[in-house]
């Protein structure tokens, strides 16, 4: 047996990675001691729109007519930052800044982390917190996909129609069949057998089956179904993204889960009825000819429109004149996207229509090749207002022109806008055409809505809790076992502190089932612990030397620690591979907490019983 | 003074396993009995509906509250007092129409637009859709069940098949008692009670394996002996620990219980009695289910010192 003196002793390299482990708990812990303050963060509403120093300058003039005071502005990619002292200036700030700067600035209330720049210039943030904790809106919405493949074989219908027609097949119906698919019946089997290969080649997303000797039927292949989907869902992520914008939300997550549902989540919303309202807005497009016989500025400015047209707004404010006569609407556009023109590199937007609309469209522009053609973004909104003390809901459109192009083609299916100035502008106007396109029904699934106060209760509880169980814990730990149990105190402080470090790094969302995660591993963490000194009791009781006895502890309970540690671990995960928004959050805090724990109670207070009692002669141990 | 040791003590726990399988199984059957006749009181999570927390200024009347909602054609909501008198909620069933997203705000409006509502404010609401909730039952009872499973293999392989299936059936006892207490009192169990259950699971196992590491420890130390006795020795000397660690978790968990809200309320019990029972199983449970499996010493011992000790 070796000499018990030199058991209990850790070579210098284990102090030193402890030290430093415990260095990086308290840096990366350390920028959630400054808190938060009430700011205002202005952003441009379009690519154009520039927030510089210049900006900057006229925001301070700005609040400073009003005498408001501002802590300290801050320029940052793009976006300008407002701090005040308190929530009633931000307020008031908020409600000047959007009054003032118009339409053309997004101004967001936000709760900006009050850290030192050079903390978050060294990437250190404070832990993100969940909407329960900071008030907001939360949405799952889910898209109507049987509804979007069934828009799409209903617009293949006419699709396979205009193709027979073309290719002078004698059909008797092409309709939509109930289960899916399209199917087409003949006069006889050579008209078929006429039509099969057309359409394979005409229509190759779709596949072909003969379910009857007289007819054909054809259905969206997977590939094509998948892409359908993936498109309706990045469609309507587009459109809530751009609507977003308008509520004027400082960090909002608009997100895919799983193929059909998006997260919507809006820190800080408190009205959900208007939130409501904007993220359910329809919108539409209509392509116009313009007006080329009339002064556009002259009509603007004498209120005389023309008879057959009609006066629009673009998006810069400029008037723009356009022909009574709507040549297409947004429905028939199947896809836009935004790319180079290969033959003179400038930014484009690639569209592409259904069969009908291409017919409509082919007929409309073949005799204004040279003319010039504007499209229009429409959205239908409604907003409830309080007349006299009762609700009133009222629709209203808005329009706006989105791009004036110069025809310069006969139009068919698949055409292009150029003359771009830049590809974040091609990028923009396609987004906007398939926001404007066919859309796919999305419907509001789930709804949790946090309002300001409660949040705040849910933090002040969620701490005071913990606070609470740290104290009691700490007095039994005390208690039972004197001087050991201070140690289990530090280990656990040290616990609380890598937890926190842990999750401001990783910028997981904590949420008031976090904490509880958080309270249940104080527990948890002091559990080995307990382990631990039963055992030492344990073996002082049995005639062991104290030296032995802390030895035997610390290696005999490690084996039980991992096991009951694990298993644990085993449920965490399932928990949040199960996960939905804020048990995720305590499936997190669960498992970082049962890693450090493991790290602290076992290693960090061995360290500390080490350096204490190591390397002396012991007759007594305070256990 | 805290002198509540169990040092030294011999407690003949197995010769009350009898008494104590005919406990577990009587309450076990309280509990299933009570889960087929009264069902849960499942949460919103589960439900799907609206759920609508809302704070008047000064204290409230729920049953004034109810009659101005059925006047606005909310006939079917309920309400009620929820942890002041200030505070009410307001629930209101799962609705078919499709609007069944702005109901919350029609609810608020409504409450505002009568005689002394003008300042309520609105605490928190919640829209669960039907669909959800049905998916949020498939996928917890599938997370609980994986759990049970991702267990008992890593006990099988940490241990030995008896010891696991002990573990496993003391954990499936202590999940029945947790679900069990909350529909015979009818305590609303919602997506947080769930993620307790999980957490019970995973707890409720730490225990036992204390236990069974010392069964294991003292098979293989001590030659004398039948394998009821050394059982007995084991949960006695491990007696100390098993009630300290789940008495210093229970603290924490009583604390949350009373100082981490209404919202964290369920979770809190379902915790405690997790916890509570949990300690019991692993005492009688487990260890009373591997003696009635035949579990003996030569189960235990490593493999390479079996076949050692054979050559003398």
């Amino acid at each position: 047996m070796s000499t018990p003196y030199t058991l209990n002793q850790y070579p210098l390299w284990k102090y030193l990675l402890i030290s430093l482990v415990m260095l990086w708990g308290l840096i990366f812990a350390l920028p959630n001691l400054f808190g938060e303050d009430p700011a205002v963060q202005i952003s441009g509403a379009r690519a154009n729109i520039v927030v510089d120093s210049a900006f900057q300058n006229r925001v301070a003039a700005l609040l400073d007519a009003e005498k408001l005071p501002i802590k300290r502005l801050e320029l940052q990619e793009g976006r300008l930052l407002v701090r005040f002292a308190d929530p009633e200036t931000q307020l008031k700030a908020a409600d000047i800044l959007k009054d003032q700067l118009g339409r053309d600035y997004i101004v967001a209330l936000n709760l900006a982390s009050a850290a030192p720049g050079f903390m978050r210039a060294l990437g250190l943030n404070p832990m993100y917190l969940g909407l329960d904790l900071r008030g907001g809106v939360h949405f799952l919405m889910q898209v109507d996909m049987d509804a979007t493949i069934k828009q799409i074989e209903d617009s293949y219908v006419d699709e396979v129609r205009a193709q027979l027609r073309s290719e002078k097949v004698l059909y008797t119906s092409v309709g939509r069949v109930a289960t899916g698919g399209v199917q087409v019946e003949f006069k006889d089997a050579a008209e078929r057998d006429k039509a099969a290969p057309a359409l394979r080649k005409n229509l190759s997303g779709l596949q072909q089956s003969q379910p009857g000797p007289l007819s054909l039927k054809l259905t969206l292949g997977e590939r094509e179904i998948k892409e359908k989907r993936d498109f309706a869902l990045q469609q309507n992520i587009t459109t809530l993204r751009n609507r977003v914008n308008e509520l004027g939300v400082a960090e909002p997550i608009i997100q895919q889960q799983g193929s059909d549902r998006i997260v919507v989540q809006l820190p800080g919303v408190q009205d959900t009825a208007r939130a409501k309202e904007i993220l359910g807005a329809t919108a539409t497009l209509e392509f116009r000819l313009a007006d080329e016989e009339n002064d556009w500025n002259q009509a603007a400015t004498s209120g005389h429109v023309p008879l057959n047209s009609r006066l629009y707004k673009d998006r810069n404010g400029r008037p723009v004149l356009l022909q009574k006569r709507v040549m297409l609407t947004g429905d028939a556009i199947v896809d836009a996207s935004s790319g180079l023109d290969p033959q003179n590199g400038g930014a484009t937007v690639y569209v592409t229509l259904d069969g009908k609309g291409a017919k409509r469209f082919e007929d409309a522009t073949k005799d204004n090749i040279g003319k010039r053609m504007g499209v229009v973004f429409i959205e239908n909104k409604t907003e409830t207002k309080r007349v006299n003390g009762d609700l009133k809901k009222t629709a209203f459109t808005v329009e706006e022109v989105i791009n004036v192009a110069t025809i310069r083609d006969r139009l068919s299916r698949r055409f292009q806008i150029t003359g771009l100035e830049s590809t974040r502008e091609a990028r923009d106007l396609a987004l906007l055409l398939r926001a404007g396109a066919l859309v796919s029904p999305i419907e509001i699934i789930e709804e949790r809505t946090v309002g300001p106060s409660a949040g705040k209760e849910n933090i002040a509880q969620g701490f005071r809790a913990a606070f609470i169980s740290f104290l009691v814990i700490g007095a039994f730990m005390v208690l039972r076992y004197k001087r050991f149990g201070m140690i289990a105190n530090a280990a656990l402080a040290a616990n609380v502190v890598l937890i926190i470090a842990a999750l401001s790094t990783l910028q997981a969302t904590l949420s008031l089932p976090g904490i509880a995660g958080i309270v249940l591993t104080m527990g948890m963490a002091v559990d080995a612990n307990v382990l631990i000194y039963e055992r030492i009791r344990e073996e002082l009781r049995n005639g062991t030397t104290p030296q032995a006895a802390i030895h035997a502890g610390f290696d005999r309970a490690f084996d039980t620690i991992l096991d009951s540690n694990i298993t644990t671990l085993i449920a965490a995960i399932m928990l949040f591979g199960f996960g939905s928004g804020p048990i995720k959050g305590f499936a997190v805090t669960l498992s970082i907490g049962i890693l450090t724990s493991m790290f602290t109670a076992v290693t960090g207070s061995r360290a500390l019983v080490n350096l204490i009692y190591g390397g002396r002669k012991l007759t007594t141990l305070s256990v | 003074m805290w002198r509540f040791d169990f040092y030294n003590t011999h407690i003949d726990f197995l010769r009350w396993s009898k008494l104590a399988m005919g406990w577990s199984i009587a309450v076990l059957l309280i509990a299933v009995g009570s889960l087929l006749f009264r069902g849960m009181n499942l949460g919103l999570d589960f439900t799907g509906g609206t759920v609508i927390e809302v704070q008047y200024p000064n204290p409230a009347d729920p049953t004034q509250i109810r009659a101005t909602l059925a006047k606005a054609g909310f006939g079917d909501a309920q309400a009620q007092h929820f942890g002041t008198a200030r505070d009410v909620l307001i629930r209101i069933p799962p609705r078919a129409q499709t609007n069944a997203a702005t109901l919350s705000n029609d609810v608020l409006h409504t409450l505002q637009g009568v005689e002394g509502g003008a300042n309520v404010t609105l605490v928190r609401a919640e829209f669960v859709g039907p669909q959800v909730g049905q998916e949020l039952v498939e996928q917890g009872g599938l997370a609980a069940l994986g759990a049970l499973l991702g267990i008992l293999v890593y006990v099988m392989f940490r241990f030995e098949w008896r010891l696991a299936i002990g573990t496993v059936a003391a954990t499936v006892h202590d999940v029945i008692f947790t679900v069990g207490w909350f529909s015979l009192f009818q305590i609303e169990f919602d997506l947080t009670v769930l993620a307790a259950v999980l957490a019970v699971i995973g707890y409720s196992v730490n225990d036992t394996v204390v236990v069974l590491d010392r069964i294991r420890e003292n098979f293989r130390k001590r030659r004398k002996g039948t394998a009821i006795e050394i059982m007995n020795l084991s949960i006695n000397e491990t007696l100390s620990r098993t009630t300290m660690t789940s008495f210093v978790t229970l603290l924490s968990v009583i604390v949350m219980y009373f100082f981490g809200g209404t919202v964290m309320r369920g979770f809190s019990i379902a915790m405690i009695v997790g916890i509570v029972v949990g300690t019991y199983s692993s005492i009688y449970v487990a260890s009373a289910t591997a003696l009635y499996l035949g579990i003996s010493r030569e189960d235990l011992l490593p493999r390479a010192k079996e076949t050692a000790d054979e050559r003398p």
